[in-house]
């Protein structure tokens, strides 16, 4: 599975990552951070495709994007 | 056998960026442009060789956030310091200016021309939001006609304040310029464009003097909620502000020509007592 | 050539004196009397691996110094009044980043434009914290080319040693007379600047050249540090020579630079008609030789400050006395010079007066 990794007390709740994403995946959250802001959350972790649109568009670097590689070990 | 998830890393922040938290305001793309030039940094692996310079104005403070070798320029000034510190130390480093609209294209036109004029071989970032930031939203060279802002509360009115400058077409009557361009930030498919600019900048930096401009956004100052600032810069300032090469090693304009005048042909004026 | 004498026009003693000292790098913009600097500068330095860049304005010049002496070189720029005024708020920062460089004033007359002769006009914007915010810098103020020469070698010596910009100012007479010079060996042992803004390798932390301090706790702590350095700069540094003063005479004439050397005919003068004098001559205009003028006030009865101005050092000399003796004034300005019949009338009429 993917995962976008927001870090919480980076953000400032500026909506731009969410109007970046195609699959309307992130909202603000409901927790608050120490700047006094609702950080983004993602809402649908499994639909998640990684593009990294929404770091891409962070003014603040509090995205980070990992894709879920299958690995077949022996 | 067995089968594992791993993860891979699309996205991280850079390196080049410090862990400094910063001050600007939620939505301002002051740090999607740090985060760039920090990305283009970082991929060219120039960290321990790059002296970059801040200006005054919002990015006033862009010393704390990228992990380089800093100077804090004079409000304008950016040019000459850069000028300074490109010239003394060696062929290999790289040497950036980072500049908002008032400091670049107000106060300090002349220190920006003259860098570009002698060719200095820097690469010049600047901010176009079209509007002073840090002193509260005063218009800037760059504002646009009818644009209301706190010292123009009536709308530009371009008969009293002039049109705003176009700095890139303006440097592009240069001789010397090897690369300007101008981006826009306004969504992922433009910023990965801006991104390449900078790349671009930086990878013929030590060719000659490169400028990339880059429309931008001040949703404090304009009034208006980030995501729709950034259609605003697209229904307003694109068209005025044309993102593109204006000029590359490849595709230079007429007035990249240089000229090379005849001094062995006095023209007569020997006779006369002129000096050649 | 290093330790023969030559003779040497002094705008060129002067830049040939910053080359000795390892300054190697030199940024400015023309203005009369002191273009001589930069056209040696312009021919010199290239061939020696230098810099030279003629900069599109004073401010510009005065931010390419501060770029280049924050990437940990010798560098300078020379200018004359006018285009020093426009240097003001560059030299504010660099003394706030704490960026040696050495600045060269060679003094034309003002206000305004001015004009083009010998003036000791800038005495207060030289002294009395040049540019903006609270701080102070040294001022170097030779009398004669030798001096010129080894005091641009000092410039650069305490600009490091406290990692301060420092003035040294001249004056049209200055620049254009020529004398007879020794030139010290060119320097090669040149400080290191562990501080300076190279390129940040992994095995340490980075570099920042800043003046900017939001906090008021920061700036002032900034501030205090900077005094502090004053502090020291004041105890080690004031420079001044005592001519015809062992004898503790009555009267003591106090001038600097060019001035200087007429005030020294004059004493000459006056004592060959019988009249006992002496002069004291700042070296350092900051810091001011204040406590061997107070120390001469033990003896002196009256001080004549003579200047190329309407009166300026003229106060520093007064602060020094206390109130304990009169401190008179004469002085021409607008670029006009003196001759020593001048001088010594006006000291015969001061002397009457008191």
């Amino acid at each position: 599975m993917n995962r976008v990794a927001i870090d919480q007390d980076r953000c400032k709740a500026c909506r731009l990552c969410i109007g970046a994403c195609r699959l309307n995946l992130l909202a603000l959250g409901q927790s608050l951070n120490a700047k006094g802001y609702h950080p983004v959350e993602i809402t649908d972790r499994a639909r998640c495709v990684a593009c990294a649109q929404c770091a891409a568009m962070c003014p603040e670097g509090a995205i980070a994007v990992y894709r879920g590689v299958k690995r077949t070990s022996a | 056998m067995s089968e594992q998830i791993e993860e891979r890393a699309v996205f991280e922040r850079t390196r080049v960026l410090t862990a400094k938290h910063t001050h600007y305001c939620p939505g301002c793309t002051h740090g999607i442009a740090h985060r760039l030039v920090a990305e283009v940094i970082d991929e060219l692996d120039i960290q321990e060789k790059t002296i970059g310079v801040c200006p005054v104005g919002c990015a006033v403070l862009a010393y704390e956030y990228f992990d380089l070798d800093m100077q804090e320029a004079a409000h304008g000034r950016a040019p000459a310091v850069a000028t300074g510190i490109r010239r003394v130390l060696p062929p290999d480093r790289y040497v950036f200016t980072y500049q908002g609209d008032g400091d670049l294209a107000s106060i300090g036109m002349a220190e920006i021309v003259h860098a570009a004029n002698r060719g200095e071989k820097i690469t010049v970032i600047f901010i176009n939001n079209g509007i002073y930031g840090m002193t509260g939203g005063q218009m800037a060279p760059t504002t646009l006609p009818g644009v209301k802002t706190t010292t123009s509360p009536y709308g530009r009115a371009p008969e009293e304040c002039g049109h705003p400058i176009r700095v890139s077409e303006l440097l592009n009557t240069l001789v010397a310029p090897r690369f300007i361009a101008r981006g826009a930030l306004s969504n992922p498919r433009e910023i990965a464009r801006a991104k390449k600019l900078i790349r671009q900048a930086f990878e013929l930096q030590h060719t000659g003097f490169t400028f990339v401009e880059l429309l931008s956004t001040c949703p404090t100052g304009w009034g208006l909620p980030p995501e729709k600032a950034m259609r605003w810069l697209e229904h307003n300032m694109m068209p005025f502000f044309r993102t593109g090469v204006l000029r590359a090693p490849d595709a230079m304009p007429e007035s990249a020509t240089p000229y090379a005048p005849d001094l062995s042909n006095d023209g007569g004026a020997a006779k006369n007592g002129a000096a050649t | 050539m290093s330790a023969q004498r030559m003779l040497m026009k002094g705008s060129e003693a002067i830049a040939e004196a910053a080359i000795r000292a390892g300054c190697r790098c030199f940024f400015g913009y023309p203005i009369t009397p002191q273009n001589e600097i930069p056209e040696y500068m312009s021919k010199r330095l290239p061939k020696i691996g230098g810099v030279f860049v003629q900069a599109e304005s004073e401010v510009s010049a005065v931010n390419m110094i501060y770029g280049a002496g924050g990437a940990g070189v010798r560098v300078m720029t020379s200018s004359s009044s006018p285009g020093v005024s426009l240097m003001a708020e560059g030299f504010s920062y660099l003394v706030g980043a704490e960026v040696p460089v050495v600045i060269v004033n060679i003094v034309r007359g003002g206000p305004g434009l001015g004009g083009i002769g010998p003036s000791q006009g800038d005495y207060f914007m030289m002294t009395r914290g040049f540019g903006h915010g609270d701080q102070r810098a040294v001022v170097l103020a030779p009398s004669t080319l030798q001096e010129a020469v080894d005091l641009m070698g000092l410039a650069f010596d305490l600009a490091d040693k406290y990692r301060s910009p420092t003035l040294l100012v001249g004056d049209g007479l200055i620049g254009q007379m020529m004398e007879p010079v020794t030139f010290p060996e060119a320097r090669l042992d040149l400080p290191e600047k562990p501080w300076a803004t190279t390129g940040k390798p992994k095995t340490r932390e980075r570099n920042v050249i800043n003046s900017l301090d939001l906090a008021p706790e920061d700036l002032e702590a900034r501030v205090e540090r900077l005094f502090a350095k004053y502090a020291r700069i004041e105890a080690d540094e004031p420079r001044c020579e005592r001519f015809m003063l062992d004898d503790n005479p009555p009267l003591c004439l106090c001038a600097y630079g060019t001035m200087a050397r007429i005030a020294k005919s004059a004493v000459q003068r006056l004592r060959a008609e019988g009249v006992s004098v002496g002069l004291l001559r700042p070296i350092t205009l900051w810091p001011f030789p204040a406590s061997a003028i107070a120390q001469q006030a033990e003896s002196a009865r009256q001080f004549i400050c003579v200047e190329l101005s309407r009166g300026q050092m003229v106060e520093d000399a007064r602060r020094a006395v206390e109130g304990r003796r009169p401190v008179d004034f004469w002085g021409r300005a607008g670029g006009v010079v003196p001759s020593v019949e001048e001088i010594v009338a006006e000291v015969r009429r001061l002397i009457r007066d008191r």
